[in-house]
């Protein structure tokens, strides 16, 4: 499964494969995890309103034999779970930064661990 | 295995309306009381269920003709690493359905099933020496259920003792995933060490050996095969600490009769009796997880026990239902076990004898060995040393050939083998383990070698013919992820 | 698999069994491939202090015809086996057809594993689904899962999904629970868990109401206005007898978001209490928490229908001290005795079950009661099949008509034992039994 830009420049991301776009709060996973879980069947999110603590798991990505945990790359409150992924949870592989984001986060601040594409993808390629 | 040319249609699509398969018997009492006249209306069934209308002859060939889709130990073998698949000898069937014990209710007073008590004592006793515990409980119904006794008991112990810091239970990466989540049920914390072909990493589990370590779980061949070198050591960490050593019986066919494991300072564990005691797997269950403990825990087991009595003057012991005293940590299920798979366990005991079950051991890990080497050539070992009665093959070696561990196993399928375990356990990378048994034979063992070096040899020449496997069984690969995404978990009719 | 040649050549049969089938000749080339001088030198890795010089005593071999004269001597010693049985207390003496005994004793059912590899399992796994299917109707729930151990576990994991899914940490249960059920509960739910559906007070900690159908005692309820009156915000569990479903209503229609039960009612034998089978169904909603095994439908790679397991990120096995449960090993050989029997019945069958013993218990209990000494103990409130009857002597009255014959019970106190009437008990047999308990409770025997 080949994704056009595998390390969009104007994300941030978690050396845990979670991604951030400072724009519009969303959070997803990278291409990179979508690659490694393969087919992914479930995302359990928590709701809207839920605070969520940088580093701490708010969620999990299940593929068919395997559930990872979802980090939150930012302390913040959930405004938005895409509506999208309970239906087509596909969409985490087919547009790991477009349609298959997974939640809208107002964050508080940028924490200072996030790492800039080029960092991420030193981190990947290593 | 035949492939039919259409699928087996679901048992309701061949309804009639109309048709029934048993006929009843008529209602026989005078003034026959109907439902609506006694019971509240609201209680009443509006719409009748949809089961499948069918006839005696259409149920007989629809599950016959299923029967035919499965592989099963009766018609090939199962090299499943961990799952000791061995031959579940037919007179123990027989014998589980004879009218007394199959026709024996559970309420019967215990003088009238004196034949039934005393098989559960006996079994108990030849458990306590097979493994050195001091007393078992028959209730639990499963492995995981055996370890969800263990870890209740672990925390009966130590809450009773007064010591209510220990609210940790560590176990290994390569565990089961039963006994984490046993762990977890029972309302511990977990935590996973590393381990490796030797056994635990001491240091990670020093780091654990505190006042709050309830108990580290452990099984002894660790799954990946090997007798744990370090199993004295890891034992002495434990107790110094204060606290229990549990064991998984899943690998126990690799040392029956030769070894016990509360010499090797274990305090709990349970058995398999659907693996090392020949009980059918039945496509899943039942099974039967007898736990044993040693002396001092033996108040925490669940009840009713049996106990028996000899008095003097009195040609034959009785036997009774003694309950649980106020340490125990209750009932696992309502009643007394899976009874009737227990029954098949003590046949097969009874059979073999203690020089017999040490034979059962030592064949299983000779077809181990032997199996091993046979498939060097093909797939390393991922460990190299001598094996007990399974053995992890390496399938990274598949991938020159572009191939994955899935691959092999798919092929294995087509040739009449089931595959061994896959990705288990989770610290090998592609992880083939493979569990011969003792009930193979040579030639069934070789041939299953000669099988993997076969499909090796079409993969050098056409690996897709081999990605494309299995070709030769009622279905091919299925497609899981649709499954899991947009579940369909019933039929509906219409 | 080719045959072998004569045992001449080979190991004696006497020591061992015919199990073990390697020959001295074949021992010999296999230690010699792997590089040992004998079997006991595989076994180095077991260090001294732990390795046992001699097997364990427990006995000889037996061979076949000794070992099958020891288990029948034991099964002839249950002579309660023999006697004809009103006993219930949950579990029923059932008539268990011809063709579905004949069935269940394929080696292809019998001796096959777990279906991991759904290409070599879809009789397994078709099977399952349509066990699921047929629970899901007798329940009115839209999902069911491939089962558990028995009754009083798949209550157990019930009351478990009930407190993860709401987060409240006590179980209410409505009178009538079979006592040894609300143990179980207790057992798994820890201390102070569980407690009676009086007591709730305001309900707000209250996870879920499980209300059972017909109840310890036969009895039948109004189950939908029970449930229907749970504390705000709980999860109403039913637990029901599926022999009786034919008749009452689903509990799915009745409120029950969750429905468990015995399953040895459809089509296990009684076998002194295993192996039985748990069941359970529950709400769409609940579907994540599901606990053990769940088969779906799905397609291969040429388009046929196909069914594998299938949410298995729910399961130890993935997600290890996370799971929902640690159930792997379960019953699924019970399930397909239940599913070939149900399969028979169908819905006419099962509803004639029903009223078939309804009406012999009705008639059963109308010729108890009219024993000086003998009364029900519930006499207002309806029941299915099966009633409480005191007696005066609960346990003397159980140990005389065993006496005579006839099993009854199990005693529900010092007074008091239940009587359950199944399809197999004919009017004769239940004019004996009264016959037998005038005899005994009007000391003409006792």
């Amino acid at each position: 499964m080949s994704v056009p830009e595998e390390y969009p420049a104007d994300l941030r991301y978690t050396a845990e494969h979670e991604w951030f776009r400072p724009e519009d709060g969303r959070v997803g996973i990278t291409a990179h995890a979508q690659h490694a879980l393969g087919d992914v069947v479930y995302v359990e999110l928590p709701a809207a309103g839920a605070r969520l603590t940088a580093g701490k798991p708010f969620g999990s990505v299940e593929s068919v034999k395997s559930v990872s945990d979802l980090y939150a790359p930012v302390d913040g409150v959930v405004l938005e779970v895409n509506p999208d992924l309970a239906g087509a949870p596909e969409l985490v592989n087919h547009e790991p930064y477009g349609g298959g984001w997974m939640i809208r986060v107002q964050a508080e601040a940028l924490p200072d661990g996030l790492l800039t594409a080029a960092e991420y993808r030193r981190l990947v390629e290593a | 295995m035949p492939v039919p040319d259409a699928p087996e249609p679901l048992v309701f699509e061949l309804s009639e309306p109309g048709r029934t398969g048993l006929r009843l018997p008529a209602i026989d009492v005078p003034d026959a009381v109907a439902p609506a006249a006694c019971l509240p209306a609201a209680a009443l069934r509006r719409e009748p269920p949809a089961l499948p209308e069918v006839g005696e002859l259409d149920v007989v060939r629809h599950y016959t003709r299923l029967s035919r889709l499965n592989h099963a130990i009766d018609t090939g073998m199962y090299p499943l690493g961990s799952c000791t698949m061995k031959y579940n000898p037919k007179i123990n069937d027989a014998l589980a359905a004879l009218q007394g014990f199959a026709g024996l209710h559970p309420y019967t007073p215990g003088s009238l099933a004196q034949g039934a008590l005393r098989l559960l004592w006996d079994l108990e006793q030849a458990l306590c020496a097979l493994t050195g515990m001091a007393a078992f409980s028959l209730q639990p119904a499963a492995g995981a259920h055996g370890e969800l006794a263990g870890m209740l008991i672990a925390a009966q112990y130590h809450r009773l003792r007064g010591d209510t810091a220990r609210r940790r239970v560590v176990v290994p990466t390569a565990a089961h995933g039963t006994n984490p989540a046993s762990a977890a049920m029972a309302g511990f914390e977990v935590v996973e060490i590393p381990s490796d072909a030797d056994g635990v990493d001491l240091d990670a589990l020093r780091a654990q050996a505190d006042g709050s370590l309830a108990a580290l779980m452990l099984t002894n061949p660790s799954t990946v095969g090997l007798f744990e070198g370090r199993a004295a050591e890891t034992a002495r960490i434990v107790h110094a600490a204060g606290g229990l050593l549990y064991y998984d019986g899943a690998n126990l066919n690799a040392i029956v009769g030769r070894a016990r494991p509360a010499d090797m300072g274990f305090d709990i564990c349970h058995l398999n009796l659907h693996k090392t005691f020949s009980t059918p797997h039945g496509m899943g269950g039942p099974g039967a997880g007898p736990v044993g403990v040693t002396e001092r825990l033996a108040g925490h087991l669940p009840g009713p026990s049996v106990r028996r009595f000899d008095r003097p003057g009195e040609p034959a012991a009785r036997f009774a239902w003694e309950a649980a005293g106020p340490g125990s940590i209750g009932r696992m299920r309502a009643l007394f076990g899976n009874f009737l798979v227990l029954v098949r366990a003590y046949a097969y005991i009874r059979t073999h004898g203690g020089a017999g079950l040490r034979d059962v051991s030592g064949h299983a890990v000779l077809n181990a060995n032997y199996l091993m080497e046979l498939l060097r050539p093909s797939l390393p070992p991922a460990f190299d040393r001598r094996c007990m009665h399974e053995f992890i093959a390496d399938g990274r070696a598949l991938r020159p050939l572009g191939l994955r561990a899935l691959d092999l196993c798919k092929a294995l399928l087509d040739r009449g083998f089931h595959a061994p375990t896959m990705y288990f356990p989770l610290v090998v990378e592609e992880a083939l383990m493979f569990e011969p048994t003792e009930t193979e034979s040579r030639q069934t063992i070789e041939a299953l070698a000669a099988a993997v070096a076969d499909i090796l040899a079409e993969a050098a020449r056409d690996a897709d013919a081999v990605r494309a496997a299995p070709e030769r069984t009622p279905v091919g690969r299925v497609d899981e992820a649709t499954a899991a995404r947009r579940p369909v978990l019933r039929h509906t009719s219409g | 698999m080719e045959r072998r040649g004569a045992e001449a050549e080979g190991r004696q049969l006497g020591e061992g069994c015919g199990y073990l089938p390697h020959t001295a000749r074949d021992e010999a080339a296999m230690l010699e491939k792997i590089g040992v001088p004998s079997i006991d030198a595989l076994f180095a890795q077991i260090p001294d202090e732990v390795r046992l010089a001699a097997p364990p005593e427990i006995g000889p071999g037996l061979d076949e015809q000794s070992l099958a004269r020891l288990l029948q001597a034991m099964a002839a010693a249950n002579s309660g086996a023999g006697l004809v049985c009103f006993a219930g207390g949950g579990y029923y003496d059932r008539y268990l057809p011809a063709a579905q005994q004949s069935l269940l004793s394929r080696g292809e059912f019998l001796t096959a594993y777990t279906p991991y590899q759904p290409e070599v399992s879809q009789g397994t796994l078709q099977v399952t689904f349509e066990f699921q299917t047929m629970i899901a109707e007798l329940t009115g729930l839209p999902v069911a899962t491939a089962g558990l151990y028995d009754g009083s576990t798949a209550l157990a994991e019930a009351a478990a999904m009930a407190r993860a899914a709401t987060g409240r940490p006590r179980v209410a249960f409505a009178p009538g629970l079979h006592p040894e059920w609300v143990e179980v509960l207790s057992t798994y739910g820890g201390d102070g868990g569980m407690v009676p559906l009086h007591e709730v007070g305001d309900g707000r900690d209250i996870a879920a109401v499980i209300v059972q159908q017909p109840d310890h005692f036969g009895r039948v309820c109004d189950l939908g206005r029970v449930l229907r009156e749970r504390p705000a915000g709980s999860i109403a569990i039913a637990a029901v007898d599926p022999a009786t479903l034919g008749v009452l209503e689903a509990p799915g229609a009745l409120g029950a978001e969750i429905v468990v039960g015995e399953g040895q009612s459809v089509g296990l034998p009684l076998g002194y209490g295993g192996p039985y089978l748990g069941f359970m169904a529950a709400a769409d909603v609940l579907l994540r928490r599901l606990p053990g095994r769940i088969c779906g439908r799905t397609l291969d790679a040429a388009g046929r229908r196909a069914f594998v397991l299938t949410l298995q990120a729910r399961e130890q096995h993935i997600r290890r001290a996370k799971a929902t449960s640690n159930v792997c090993t379960n019953e699924a050989l019970c399930a397909l005795a239940v599913t070939i029997y149900l399969g028979l019945l169908g819905p006419v069958g099962l509803r004639r079950l029903g009223e078939l013993c309804l009406a012999r218990a009705h008639y059963a209990a109308d010729r108890l009661t009219s024993i000086p000494g003998v009364a029900l103990a519930y006499p207002d409130d309806p029941f299915f099949a099966e009633f409480a009857l005191r007696v005066g002597d609960a346990p003397g009255v159980i140990d005389a008509l065993a006496a005579r014959g006839y099993l009854v019970g199990p005693a529900i106190d010092a007074g008091s034992l239940l009587v359950a009437v199944t399809e197999k008990r004919d009017r004769a047999d239940i004019d004996g039994l009264a016959d037998a308990l005038r005899e005994v409770v009007t000391g003409a025997g006792a």
